[in-house]
């Protein structure tokens, strides 16, 4: 089995809703000087080839609309 | 006519979306016995051929894992769906229901977590678009109309040349009044429709406003929209 990981992160230029919350909330917790904080999310999978991930990637794991996506091979 | 109202693991307004049939129907006059009853359908069900128009309703698919509508849109019933909806059916999706056509690309464009990522429940304005929709059709162009806002992702984004497209397009069925947009939507779009118009889909509730009780009746005009445009009959 492969091993994949795929990186998906909200489009340059969308506002990251989360991203801006948890930068919002830096401040408070005594952290400075950070800043641009954008929240995306991995998904880890293990599949017989790499030949339909970027299918999967395309119809399910991101919304090609609003998310861009890496996919990683870890191992195989 | 009859309406059926998707029914998937988690979903939550399937209910008022069924009584906001029948209350159309019946304010139409159109009841005509048990064979015109809304009906639930089950997101395992592939046969739509015993209704003439299709509810996708709010709540959390799924649990609304990955992204909200993203699963659901697999469903055996959402083909079913595509199916009606090439075809001319009506296909209206409110809430949960507009994000899983979305996701199915009957409608164009994505709903984001609200800007203030805070979920919004409260009473709000909305304007009728100029879209041509048989759903509009028991509205006028730029009326406006009260019905509850309750969401927490319903920023509806689109890329700059889609969102010209959709303008130019007229498929903007509805937009946040002035001062109201409550999540950041692109223009202030609440509702959209696809180019055909049969395809309808909004982030407010107007099943949650059909009755008196509730505060307004603004809601009801759209599930009367597709009967009022196949019969001509007057709301």
């Amino acid at each position: 089995m492969i091993q994949a990981r795929v990186l998906i992160r909200p489009k340059e230029g969308i506002l990251d809703a989360q991203g801006k919350a948890v930068e919002g909330a830096l401040p408070a917790l005594g952290f400075s000087g950070i800043e641009h904080v954008r929240i995306g999310r991995i998904v880890e999978l293990e599949a017989d080839s790499t030949d339909q991930l970027e299918e999967l990637c395309e119809k399910l794991l991101a919304n090609p609309l609003i998310e861009d996506y890496e996919i990683e091979t870890v191992s195989g | 006519m009859k309406w059926g109202v998707l029914q998937f693991p988690g979903s939550c307004d399937e209910r008022d979306a069924l009584n906001a049939c029948q209350i159309a129907a019946t304010a139409l006059g159109s009841e005509g016995g048990s064979g015109s009853l809304p009906r639930l359908v089950w997101h395992e069900e592939t046969d739509l051929s015993d209704v003439d128009g299709i509810v996708v309703p709010g709540g959390f698919s799924y649990g609304d894992y990955l992204r909200a509508g993203a699963i659901a849109r697999f469903s055996p019933a959402m083909t079913a769906v595509a199916e009606f909806a090439a075809a001319g059916g009506p296909v209206l999706g409110i809430c949960n229901g507009f994000q899983v056509l979305c996701e199915s690309g009957l409608l164009p464009g994505a709903l984001l977590t609200n800007e203030k990522t805070r979920f919004i429940c409260r009473q709000g304005e909305l304007i009728v678009g100029e879209a041509q929709s048989p759903f509009l059709s028991g509205y006028e162009a730029g009326q406006r109309i009260s019905i509850p806002f309750k969401h927490q992702s319903g920023r509806f984004f689109a890329p700059a040349d889609l969102l010209e497209e959709i303008e130019s397009n007229n498929q903007v069925a509805f937009r946040y009044a002035p001062g109201q947009n409550p999540n950041g939507s692109l223009n202030d779009i609440a509702g959209v429709t696809n180019e055909a118009g049969n395809v309808i889909g909004l982030m407010p509730h107007p099943e949650h406003a059909v009755e008196a009780f509730a505060g307004s009746t603004d809601g009801l005009a759209l599930f009367q929209g597709p009967a009022i445009a196949a019969t001509g009959a007057v709301a």
